[in-house]
């Protein structure tokens, strides 16, 4: 092994193979670049479907004349059944006035606070909220009950809409998942025909060097540091742009657009890491690899 | 004696590798053998080169080789003689492992070549020099960085080739054109390229497949004088070559081949002509080119 040799050889190859180096490179910086792109919007799409899924919940109501006591026996009770990740008291009161601000008319006309006390509880994940509601609802026709209160006087998850938003969002993550896959396969694929095609061009090249008593690693190592540079100026470059886009445009927009400003989407260094690692790794394998056919001399 | 007819590397003894089959031990001071002013019985030299009943299909009908059985011994200057296909590019394709045997056995320097498994092929290739009709030249890069790469892929250090280079340089008649391109040569500059590449690490065996194929007549002397030159240096020298007068007037063993078979194989004795040196030869060679 002698680095310095074999970098000198893998510069000099890439000076004099100035046009398939530079497709090589473009190639890994457009793919960089989309999959750039791509990864954050998968990230906030399914974001976006994760805080749709959030708002799935099971609402328990009691009946008008539940007592404190009562109260306090439901909320143990509920704390303790399965599926429940969370409970909330909503009082007569405060219902009535969180409803009044939103319909003040409607509530005007009526003149009293018809609504009941509720506990709000949010399932341990979307799925499980006909479960839960089963569960609980003394009247549901489905399995047995586990928890059940006289003071408990319906149970609602406004099925239908849960379903819908339940399916609606699965379809969503589906398809983004089916994308991001054909789309690091695409990447994959675009990146080692480049090079393939570029080392094409050099087969006889490589096959006087066989000839010549060359081993295959000797001839090996310098397309493998060719790949690897070209992979890291490539995504150095994708990367510089992302950055730039994010700065220009993705930031001022965050705070209004709240589809960008999900909170747990990708950290930018963490992407950058992820797709600099990815560029360089897919250039360096697949001349290594790329190379093994014309080794066969 | 010709100063040109020395072949002297200060560093030859350097890479005599481990790897190298046994009997192709590197010659050391070969130059400084007693000049033979006849050719010595031939029996007393080793044979590096043995073919025993080897054949080559190429598929169903296409037969590259069949059943040639040749010795080669050391120092000898040997040449396959044959029409297209008859068999001369196969034995030199064997030879470098290029191609496998469909059958027979292949020794160089008493070493089955079958027995050298793949990751050793270029270990083995390190000690055969091989010059090609289509030059094989790498186009990327000059006249010493070709030449230069046959000492780079067995580890020579720059300063291990700084020294090698010029005797070969000088040898090949390349020394004005060390910094130009291959495109930037004549073919018979190419060639001679080709040759001092093949030549670079002192291999104790040389091929040349149709050195003189796409050149002149007076470009192919001055290849066939180089090779002579590099034969009377002590290294096996074995020529495939469709040019038969060439070969007649190199009054040196012969093969003759013909759809894969060896239909001819005279001996060098049988031309019982003095040694010539590099320059008698060449100027012989003109003479009766003209």
């Amino acid at each position: 092994m002698r680095p310095g040799f074999f970098l000198k050889e893998a510069f000099r190859s890439m000076r004099r193979n100035a046009v398939p180096s530079f497709a090589a490179l473009a190639s890994v910086l457009v793919t960089t670049l989309v999959l750039g792109v791509f990864i954050p919007v998968v990230e906030a799409t399914n974001g976006a479907a994760n805080d749709v899924r959030g708002r799935v919940l099971v609402d328990v109501d009691l009946g008008p004349s539940a007592t404190n006591a009562e109260v306090a026996r439901v909320r143990g009770e509920l704390q303790r059944a399965p599926h429940v990740k969370h409970v909330q008291f909503v009082s007569k009161q405060s219902g009535y006035e969180e409803e009044k601000k939103l319909n003040p008319q409607a509530f005007a006309l009526i003149g009293y606070n018809p609504l009941p006390d509720i506990f709000r509880l949010t399932p341990d994940r979307p799925e499980s909220s006909n479960a839960l509601r089963a569960e609980l609802d003394q009247s549901s026709p489905l399995g047995t009950r586990l928890v059940s209160d006289p003071a408990i006087a319906a149970v609602q998850n406004r099925q239908a809409q849960t379903n819908k938003i339940l399916s609606a969002t699965r379809v969503i993550k589906i398809t983004m998942a089916l994308l991001a896959a054909l789309l690091v396969i695409a990447s994959i694929l675009l990146i080692s025909n480049t090079i393939r095609l570029s080392l094409f061009s050099r087969r006889r090249e490589v096959e006087v060097m066989k000839l010549v008593g060359a081993t295959d690693w000797f001839i090996r190592w310098p397309f493998v540091l060719e790949g690897l540079f070209l992979g890291a100026l490539g995504g150095a470059a994708a990367i510089g742009l992302l950055a730039l886009a994010k700065v220009t445009l993705v930031d001022p927009l965050a705070n209004t657009v709240k589809l960008i400003s999900q909170p747990d989407m990708i950290a930018f260094p963490l992407l950058i890491a992820i797709l600099m690692g990815a560029a360089i790794a897919v250039s360096a394998a697949g001349s290594g690899l790329s190379l093994r056919r014309f080794l066969k001399v | 004696m010709p100063a040109t007819d020395t072949i002297v590397s200060p560093s030859r003894e350097r890479r005599t590798r481990e790897d190298a089959p046994p009997g192709i031990e590197r010659r050391r001071g070969a130059h400084a053998l007693p000049r033979r002013s006849v050719a010595p019985a031939r029996d007393e030299r080793e044979i590096v080169v043995e073919f025993r009943g080897v054949s080559k299909l190429y598929g169903p009908g296409g037969v590259g080789l069949e059943r040639a059985t040749l010795a080669v011994r050391r120092q000898e200057m040997v040449f396959l003689v044959g029409p297209t296909g008859s068999g001369k590019s196969t034995i030199m394709r064997l030879l470098i492992k290029e191609l496998e045997p469909t059958d027979g056995r292949i020794l160089v320097a008493g070493r089955d070549l079958e027995e050298i498994e793949r990751k050793k092929v270029p270990y083995y290739r390190r000690n055969v020099g091989v010059v090609f009709q289509d030059f094989k030249l790498l186009p990327t890069r000059t006249v010493y960085d070709n030449i230069a790469y046959a000492l780079q892929v067995t580890g020579a250090s720059r300063k291990q080739i700084r020294a090698t280079l010029p005797d070969i340089l000088r040898l090949t008649g390349l020394s004005t054109k060390l910094h130009n391109y291959p495109h930037q040569l004549s073919g018979g500059e190419q060639q001679r390229v080709a040759v001092a590449r093949a030549f670079a690490s002192h291999p104790p065996l040389l091929l040349a497949d149709e050195p003189t194929g796409n050149l002149d007549p007076e470009t192919s002397i001055g290849i066939m004088q180089l090779l002579y030159r590099i034969n009377r240096a002590g290294t096996t020298v074995i020529v495939a070559s469709h040019d038969n007068e060439m070969v007649d007037r190199m009054r040196r063993r012969v093969i003759e081949l013909k759809r894969g078979r060896i239909v001819r194989d005279e001996a060098s004795g049988l031309y019982g002509a003095r040694e010539e040196n590099t320059d008698e030869l060449g100027e012989r060679l003109k003479r009766e080119v003209r």
